[in-house]
């Protein structure tokens, strides 16, 4: 490990995670969580930092970071919409509300933009079925939505920090 | 295993056989002469329970159970091939050969592959589902073997027998559903794995033509069964 | 520490909240934070502070109020005024009022039926207390049940108390609860695990997300019962990553129990000891199922085993280990104090006690509701729910999730219970409940369900992982109008096998949807097939000339 990375804060709450459960292979998962959560994605460099700390083989923890839909292997752009695709929101007009977006801004679900200010992405559920058809906007929640009130918010939301 | 196992009766296909309690239906039914067809299952390796084709009924359950996973007990009545197991196998078979390109004629494996076999075992004429047909790569990059997912059936003998025999657990399996793949490491080219031993164990365990070795064409890749029996037996010897 | 301990807990709590004559209730569940109930509650108290009403009058944070489509939801000591649709600017009206008549304009009637037709055991603090604070718990009798038991019962008089209940696993299969206690705690284990599943991975369904959001110490007194039951000390909650806000209150209520000494050793200064901890789920559905759960808490990849041996017998690193969802959790504790005669005496024969369920889609009152089994849907769909939005036909109710199955006009007469839904095609599950009107397609829906189980197929066995990806795809051509009377009878084909052949629960049920469709809405599939129509106009059908033979 460079001095870099060794003081890189992100990496102390990665090893602090590991320590919790004395570093057991069954900590594989909850260490995944960490480090998605202090860097945005699983990264290459950190998968072989887990995988070297817990003794767990490389095919194994690709296999199981990339069996969980939560985890992302790639870079998130600069901002989230999290479209949700729950059974609600399906029959109250999702497949609507997700052209309107990829029509808008050019991009695919599961995707970013090219010029990284958005990335798209779907869930199965968020559990906000009351407030269908509901939308996470950069971790927050807007529900009752219609195509238009999303493209102009999404809009809105990636223009803000220009 | 402790000395005092206990002895426990059943009967499969109308016949009666005794067992060791912690013995499994397919176990006993191979002792006995009884074939049930399988695709994941391998003697020496940690059972899967993936493949469905060794599913078997027993009197007074409804549903149908792996015979390679289900143990024995006292009394229980097992029937391997009634029709409507026969029916559902030969489903499943065609489901196999629907999922990827699985075309023998140009096959490495062509007159030595398990999956064809099975074909003719469970009397598979024809496959009446859709053919998916994907695209699917070969990754060639290794110097002695060569993965063609195209014709994977995803039973995952390649990973156990990486993890359990060899211990290097350079092969997994990857995302999920129609999508799983087999990787190397962090699903990378197999000839840049740090981690494979080169020991080819995974090829000769492989039922199809999906692990083969580096120049071999069509009908010339027999795969040496006799491999991983003998390292099992040479193993238990050392115990 | 003994009940008078913690009950001065409450009551010096209790005493606080009584030397105010108001106590406003904010709900800060998910919904109606989404809705920004925390801006509301903040612009409440700014408004009690310069109306200066801070002796007389409380604000509170509450959990799940249940009339989600009507947040944010305000309510005025509990059942003095119900407030929805509250905006931070309503407040200063609110608290001027607050001794004088209700604000009209805002107020929702108490006694309408969404509220009247319900009974509240596992929901029964939902709305009530401040899901943050161990006090608002302890003061409506909160731990007592665990501490009773502890205290006053054997392990096997509890699981006695919970097979009288008749009480069965909510979580979707129905299995009784009192049996599978009693098998964990016969099996032989030096060690062993109570889990709670709390990975709500049905699309449309929120029950479990809001029992944690709203009332978490009942879920760990659960558990807490179940472990000295079955002689667990250790508990395991598998909640999903999605649910950010259940988590944050779940951790704080466990460092809260961990305090008080009702989780930890020698808990309430008996012998007996118990910890819960937090496993996050990542986004798979199979996970619900209790052998991927167990794979999936021990850091591998989600993929079930056969089952024989069950997690009873053999479980979470090979110790007999209790599964239970988190409704269920959530009536042990009612059910110990009330008793388990009460609990019977509700619902019908073989389903006894209320269900929670989630409803959502084309209804008016969409919401978190607790009704008692044996409740007709039309009661469910018409009186709690208020019928359907924008007065359109009612075409069908989906239960089950994927799992389940449509249910058609014809019997909305029909009691909910576990065997009447098996009846007609859908399954309990774990408590979503999705109306669909006539602009729902029965050939879409089904279409989106075996979507949803294809790509949250494991892939482990074959009839599942390429089973539901053939039929997603003969669904597709038959959406779009490019499908034959064959590729039906292959439909229909696939579905018989993949529900016989696979390994788990997610393939045995994933055709469920389509029978169900097919059963129920058949002249909706042949119109796309036969006549390239899709009768409700939501699948794109593309007209092509035929050629003139």
């Amino acid at each position: 490990m460079n001095d870099a990375a060794s003081k890189d804060k992100r990496r102390k709450l990665v090893d602090a995670t590991m320590r919790r459960f004395g570093h057991s292979q069954y900590a594989l998962i909850e260490t995944l969580h960490t480090v998605q959560e202090a860097y945005g994605f699983l990264d290459d460099d950190n998968l072989k930092y887990v995988a070297e700390e817990l003794r767990v083989p490389l095919s194994k923890i690709f296999g199981v970071a990339t069996f969980y839909h939560f985890f992302t292997l790639k870079p998130q752009g600069e901002h989230t919409a999290v479209l949700c695709t729950g059974t609600a929101c399906y029959i109250r007009g999702v497949p609507g509300i997700l052209s309107a977006i990829k029509k808008n801004f050019s991009v695919d679900a599961g995707e970013t933009t090219e010029d990284n200010r958005l990335s798209l992405l779907t869930a199965r559920c968020i559990g906000s079925c009351g407030l269908a058809p509901a939308i996470v906007l950069d971790g927050e929640i807007a529900g009752q939505v219609t195509p238009e009130i999303v493209v102009d918010r999404i809009g809105r939301m990636i223009q803000n920090d220009t | 295993m402790s000395s005092s196992v206990k002895i426990k009766t059943l009967t499969i296909d109308e016949r009666q056989v005794g067992a060791r309690e912690d013995q499994t239906i397919l176990e006993v039914a191979r002792e006995n002469g009884i074939r049930i067809p399988t695709l994941c299952y391998l003697k020496g390796l940690s059972p899967y329970g993936g493949c469905r084709m060794c599913i078997v009924e027993i009197a007074g359950s409804p549903k149908l159970l792996p015979s390679c996973m289900t143990t024995v007990e006292e009394g229980m009545v097992v029937s391997t091939q009634t029709e409507r197991i026969k029916k559902y196998r030969r489903s499943l078979l065609e489901l196999y050969f629907s999922e990827r390109n699985h075309v023998c004629s140009v096959c490495a494996t062509n007159g030595y592959c398990e999956l064809q076999s099975m074909a003719q075992e469970v009397e598979m004429t024809h496959v009446h589902f859709p053919y998916m047909y994907p695209h699917l790569e070969v990754d060639a990059t290794h110097e002695r073997f060569v993965l063609d997912h195209n014709r994977c059936i995803s039973c995952t003998r390649c990973v156990r027998v990486c993890e359990e025999v060899e211990g290097a657990h350079t092969l997994d399996i990857k995302d999920r559903g129609i999508d799983v793949r087999i990787i190397t490491d962090l699903d990378q080219p197999w000839g840049e794995s740090e981690t494979c031993t080169q020991c080819g164990k995974c090829v000769h365990v492989c039922p199809t033509g999906a692990l083969i070795e580096r120049g071999k064409s069509v009908g010339e890749m027999s795969k040496r069964k006799q491999l991983l029996p003998y390292l099992t037996k040479m193993r238990e010897a050392q115990k | 520490m003994t009940p008078e301990d913690f009950k001065k807990i409450g009551e010096t709590h209790r005493k606080k909240r009584d030397g105010f004559d108001y106590t406003i209730n904010v709900c800060t569940a998910a919904a109606c934070v989404s809705l920004q109930s925390d801006k509301v509650k903040d612009e409440l108290t700014r408004q009690v502070k310069e109306q200066d009403k801070k002796d007389v009058c409380r604000i509170s944070g509450t959990g799940c109020l249940g009339l989600c489509a009507s947040g944010p939801l305000v309510t005025i000591n509990n059942d003095q005024a119900l407030y929805g649709g509250v905006k931070p600017e309503d407040a200063a009206e609110i608290v001027k009022n607050i001794d004088k008549k209700p604000v009209k304009r805002l107020q929702i009637p108490a006694d309408m039926p969404f509220f009247a037709r319900q009974t509240k055991i596992a929901l029964e603090h939902c709305g009530k207390t401040d899901p943050e604070v161990i006090g608002d718990y302890l003061a409506l009798e909160g731990y007592e049940a665990l501490y009773n038991c502890l205290t006053t019962m054997e392990p096997v008089e509890v699981i006695d108390i919970m097979v009288k209940s008749g009480l069965r696993g909510r979580g979707g299969g129905g299995y009784p609860v009192g049996l599978k206690w009693s098998t964990v705690h016969k099996a032989v284990g030096a060690k062993k695990f109570v889990i709670c599943n709390a990975d709500e991975g049905d699309p449309g369904a929120f029950m479990d997300r809001s029992m944690l959001e709203s009332d978490p110490h009942s879920i760990i007194e659960g558990m807490a019962i179940a472990g000295y039951a079955v002689g667990a000390s250790h508990g395991y909650v598998y909640i999903r990553g999605e649910y950010p806000l259940a988590i944050k209150r779940l951790k704080a209520a466990i460092r809260q129990a961990e305090r008080q000494g009702f989780l930890g050793k020698n808990i309430c200064e008996t012998p007996f000891s118990f910890d819960v901890e937090i496993r996050l789920g990542a986004g798979a559905f199979v996970c619900g199922e209790e052998t991927a759960l167990i794979a999936s808490i021990e850091g591998r990849r989600g993929t079930p085993r056969p089952r024989p041996p069950y997690p009873a017998q053999y479980g979470i690193w090979g110790h007999p280990t209790l599964i239970n969802n988190v409704e269920t959790f959530a009536n042990i504790s009612p059910i110990v104090r009330k008793g388990a005669d009460y609990y019977a005496s509700i619902g019908t024969e073989r389903s006894k006690g209320t269900k929670v369920f989630a409803l959502a889609g084309s209804i008016n009152n969409t919401g978190l509701i607790e009704v008692p089994m044996g409740i007709t849907l039309r009661e469910i769909v018409y009186d709690i729910g208020g019928g359907i939005l924008g007065g359109k036909k009612f075409k069908a109710v989906q239960t089950g999730g994927p799992s389940g199955g449509c249910i058609p006009e014809e019997y909305l007469d029909m009691k909910v219970d576990y065997e009447s839904l098996a009846q007609v095609g859908s399954i309990m599950g774990s408590g979503g409940m999705i109306v669909m009107d006539e602009t729902s397609c029965m050939v879409d829906v089904a279409k989106y369900f075996m979507d949803f189980c294809q790509s949250e197929s494991c892939g482990k066995c074959a009839p599942c992982r390429v089973g539901t990806a053939q039929m997603y795809n003969l669904l597709n051509l038959i959406s779009q109008g490019k499908a034959t009377m064959h590729d039906m009878e292959l439909l229909e084909e696939l579905c018989d096998v993949v529900r016989n052949t696979s390994l788990c629960g997610l393939g045995q049920t994933a055709a469920n949807p389509v029978l169900s469709t097919i059963r129920f809405f058949r002249d909706e599939y042949l119109a796309h097939i036969n006549d390239k129509k899709c009768l409700a106009g939501v699948c794109v059908i593309e007209h092509k000339e035929e050629p003139v033979l």
